[in-house]
């Protein structure tokens, strides 16, 4: 039951890193985007090209995985999404679904639809067996670097310039900018870090969640979920939300292997029934 | 009559292009009988889209979850049929009533938060169905879906008329449920609580202080839309004898509020519109790249939004020329 | 002496560190014409927004008629008759004036609910909008989309919607904010023209406006109501004046 517990929490953390960019995009810009699980697709898919086709070690995959997922958001935002950040909720929905299924049937087309596979190094392999608890030696390493991960960007946020500048554009876009805040910058910064870390994230969840080209859309009403219940305003919020996600889904997939993912839907339903604005949002939160 | 009284009512009067899109329909099915198979699933999914149109267009609500209803509908026809009786009305009203309580119990969850939320909860609904026909195998035939609906003949007043393999029986079957729905949505959407839905749409604040109970507007809005979408729903099980599990998928909910956009929100038509030059895209393309039809869709997505929505159905405003 | 017709009593809103409504009693009598003046921030608006529904207080009661309402909804106070006008022109983008007034007549003949005869079927919606249009000038662009009206018919919509509901009490929320001056006495010209037995709760910066049109005065200040009295006694109240008057209104008051 331990064990379950650890995979949960191992999984809620993977969340966490995936749907962060998610959160944030949406607390600081307004936009909805759906789209988000495709830079998560595209991270994993750097990393298992790098590694089969090129031979490059798993750990160096990571960086590279999010510097490239970066990149493309950081070509992405201004190019496409600076445009439509005033535009009504529909049309971000729509834009981020058309974007889903380019993305989506653009891998299928050049990479095929089959799920790859990577060969973890073999000192991730395996696990540790403490009494009663099976800590597998891969989600061990997920959960430590997802967390330093967190705690980095807590960090971050509370430390540097930047992050005061973040808080500040997040809480009052048109008064921060009125402060002669690049809000333009901070904005394309963001959503670069963002889809970097979802695309991390897609890397270090290749071997547990699986990659094809499916997976943005499989996975995307678990981020917009973690996005939902947690609201946008903390990051926290969304930290114990994915928590509370990755453990559900595990446990309810292992004991009640019937119902499936339908213990997470219902579960949503009803926290978003009583807290419309998520479980952790501030008061008065909330678009 | 006072020139506002008549302005009053010109709202409400029909247009020309409003007669020639039903003659049009009536039409199709005389002149067309070798197409009828196609022009009835262009027919449910416009009927599908108007549905959308009345909670999205007309009361502004974005929903993605909005196949639930259409999947429920299909299914509860689907299983009237095999195990109760294969009359198609009767199987209609059936799809309609149980879409209809579904609505009425989700139209709960849409009342308050974001647009987010919403759009999580139209979602999470959709989905749950989604599991739950795929978990109910025994009953609903689960991944495989549910083959052999074989309806019994359609009673109608010029005499009982079987469903044939052309399809012009089902063709006709479903005009007449396609355009019975939009006249009742027609009187809905310009009666004062039509008016009400879009105020309520514009601002929801001010629809408040003007005395407007938003919450009753919606859940019955909300209903109507899930009754009128079963309604789709049981045609397309009715007519094509088959359920299955796609009926409750993302794509269908995604796919129903593209035709909408690409026919125009919020004059009830486009849901028509749309469903007619999305099909004949769809078959298009399709006859070019089988598989990539979700590329070319996705690009169109894009490029739609980049350009603006309002422009699709303006192509006066094309190249600058202000209405 | 005039029936009490809206009362509040020991109002609080409390949110965050703050607390913009703090232990307000007032009584609004009927056919008021009372002011609501305070500086900036001094939770006048908040308190529009308690007595209409839009926010709910922390304690205290709100009373119309004799009636507890503190826990009644925002549609049904209107249709109790308490209507406001909002600060910033809160319209319906895309219906035309026409409709707007015509769905507020509806309102509150209490026929928005019909859903099978169209709006304007009823004859009784047409003459009301008619007289309205042209109450305030809006009869050459009944039919235009909202979105496309200039700001000084908007501003003229925005308080027509609320007239068109017939209140019994009326909260105006700045309402000739952003108007020019040349057409601000024009709006108060209609507020005056309204039925004695309607009371109108004002809230309103411009002084001459004030005098000209209410005769009894409530001032706010950090959210508790700080004097209370006809105009002429309050712009002659030292400490209103030091709070809040200037100078050059005290040359008004007696010149």
């Amino acid at each position: 039951m331990l064990t379950l517990l650890f995979d949960g929490i191992a999984y809620g953390m993977l969340l966490f890193v995936l749907a962060v960019g998610l959160a944030v995009t949406l607390g600081l810009m307004n936009f909805i985007n759906l789209a988000h699980g495709a830079f998560a697709m595209a991270g994993g898919y750097i990393t298992v090209l790098l590694m089969n086709r090129l031979g490059v070690p798993f750990l160096a995959t990571l960086p590279l995985a999010f510097l490239g997922t970066a990149l493309i958001g950081a070509l992405l935002e201004p190019l496409l999404y600076r445009r439509l950040y005033g535009k009504p909720h529909l049309d971000q929905v729509l834009f981020s679904i058309g974007l889903v299924f380019m993305a989506v049937t653009g891998v299928d087309f050049i990479i095929g639809s089959t799920q790859q596979n990577i060969t973890l190094p073999a000192w991730l392999q395996g696990r540790f067996d403490i009494s009663w608890i099976g800590i597998g030696k891969y989600r061990l390493f997920i959960i430590v670097v997802c967390a330093a991960l967190a705690i980095g960007l807590q960090w971050m946020l509370s430390n540097t310039r930047f992050g005061s500048q973040l808080r500040a554009s997040v809480d009052d876009p048109r008064v921060a900018g009125g402060l002669g805040l690049n809000v333009n910058r901070i904005f394309l910064l963001t959503f670069a870090v963002g889809s970097g870390l979802a695309g991390l994230g897609g890397a270090l969840g290749a071997e547990i969640l699986g990659l094809d080209p499916s997976f943005p859309l499989k996975f995307m009403i678990y981020f917009l979920i973690v996005v939902s219940v947690g609201g946008t305003t903390t990051l926290t919020g969304p930290l114990l939300a994915a928590l509370l996600l990755g453990i559900a889904d595990v446990a309810g997939k292992y004991y009640v292997p019937k119902l499936g993912a339908f213990i997470v839907y219902t579960l949503m339903i009803v926290i978003l029934l009583l807290r419309p604005q998520g479980l952790f949002a501030r008061a008065g939160g909330g678009k | 009559m006072s020139a506002v009284a008549q302005a009053l009512r010109a709202h409400a009067r029909w247009r020309w292009w409003e007669l020639a899109t039903f003659a049009a329909l009536v039409l199709s099915w005389l002149l067309l009988p070798g197409q009828s198979l196609l022009l009835n699933e262009i027919a449910i999914l416009a009927l599908f889209a108007v549905s959308l149109d009345l909670i999205l267009g007309y009361s502004g609500i974005v929903s993605l979850g909005h196949a639930a209803f259409f999947g429920i509908g299909s299914y509860a026809a689907a299983l009237f049929a095999k195990l109760v009786m294969p009359d198609p009305w009767v199987g209609m009203v059936v799809a309609i009533a149980v879409a209809a309580l579904l609505g009425a119990l989700c139209s709960v969850l849409i009342l308050r938060g974001s647009d987010l939320t919403r759009l999580m909860v139209t979602l999470g609904v959709a989905s749950i169905l989604y599991e739950l026909a795929n978990k109910l195998d025994w009953l609903t035939g689960g991944a495989d879906g549910l083959p052999g609906v074989v309806m019994g003949p359609l009673r109608t007043p010029f005499g009982a008329f079987e469903f044939d393999l052309g399809g012009r029986t089902a063709y006709a079957y479903t005009l007449f449920v396609l355009i019975l729905c939009v006249l009742l949505a027609r009187r809905l959407v310009h009666s004062p609580f039509g008016t009400s839905l879009q105020a309520l749409r514009d601002n929801r604040l001010r629809a408040a202080s003007i005395g407007l109970s938003v919450n009753a507007r919606l859940v019955v809005v909300y209903t109507v839309a899930a009754a009128i979408a079963g309604a789709a729903g049981g045609l397309l099980a009715q007519t094509t004898g088959f359920a299955s599990l796609d009926v409750f998928e993302f794509h269908r909910s995604a796919e129903v509020m593209l035709v909408l956009v690409i026919g125009g929100t919020g004059y009830l038509y486009g849901g028509i519109f749309g469903a007619i030059v999305f099909k004949l895209l769809h078959d298009l393309v399709s006859a070019w790249t089988p598989q990539y039809w979700n590329f070319w869709l996705g690009l169109f997505l894009v490029i739609l939004v980049l350009v603006g929505r309002e422009k699709l159905t303006r192509p006066w405003t094309w190249f600058g020329a202000k209405r | 002496m005039s029936e009490v017709v809206l009362e509040t009593r020991g109002l609080l809103k409390r949110f965050g560190g703050i607390t913009p409504t703090n232990d307000v009693s007032i009584q609004v009598e009927k056919g008021a014409r009372r002011a609501l003046i305070g500086p900036n921030g001094a939770g006048k608006t908040t308190l529009i927004n308690l007595l209409t529904g839009v926010l709910e207080p922390t304690a205290g009661s709100i009373w119309l008629d004799g009636q507890d309402i503190t826990q009644l909804a925002p549609h049904k106070r209107v249709r109790r008759g308490v209507v406001r006008t909002f600060q910033i022109n809160q319209l319906f983008g895309e219906l035309t004036p026409l409709q707007s007034l015509g769905l507020a007549v509806a309102s509150h003949l209490g026929i928005s609910g019909g859903w099978w005869k169209p709006l304007g079927s009823d004859a009784r919606v047409a003459p009301a909008c008619e007289t309205l249009l042209a109450q305030f000038h809006l009869s050459d662009v009944m039919n235009q989309p909202v979105k496309h009206l200039a700001y000084g018919k908007r501003r003229l919509l925005e308080i027509a919607t609320a007239l068109a509901c017939e209140p019994r009490v009326l909260l105006l929320d700045e309402p000739v904010a952003g108007v020019p001056e040349g057409e601000r006495q024009e709006i108060f010209d209609i507020v005056n023209a309204l039925p004695a037995d309607v009371s109108v709760l004002l809230i309103e910066h411009d002084m001459d406006l004030v005098f000209n049109f209410a005769s009894s005065v409530t001032v706010l200040v950090n959210g508790a109501v700080f004097a209370e009295g006809d105009v002429q006694a309050i712009s002659n109240d030292p400490r209103v004046k030091a709070v809040y008057l200037g100078e050059s209104t005290e040359e008004r008051a007696h010149g």
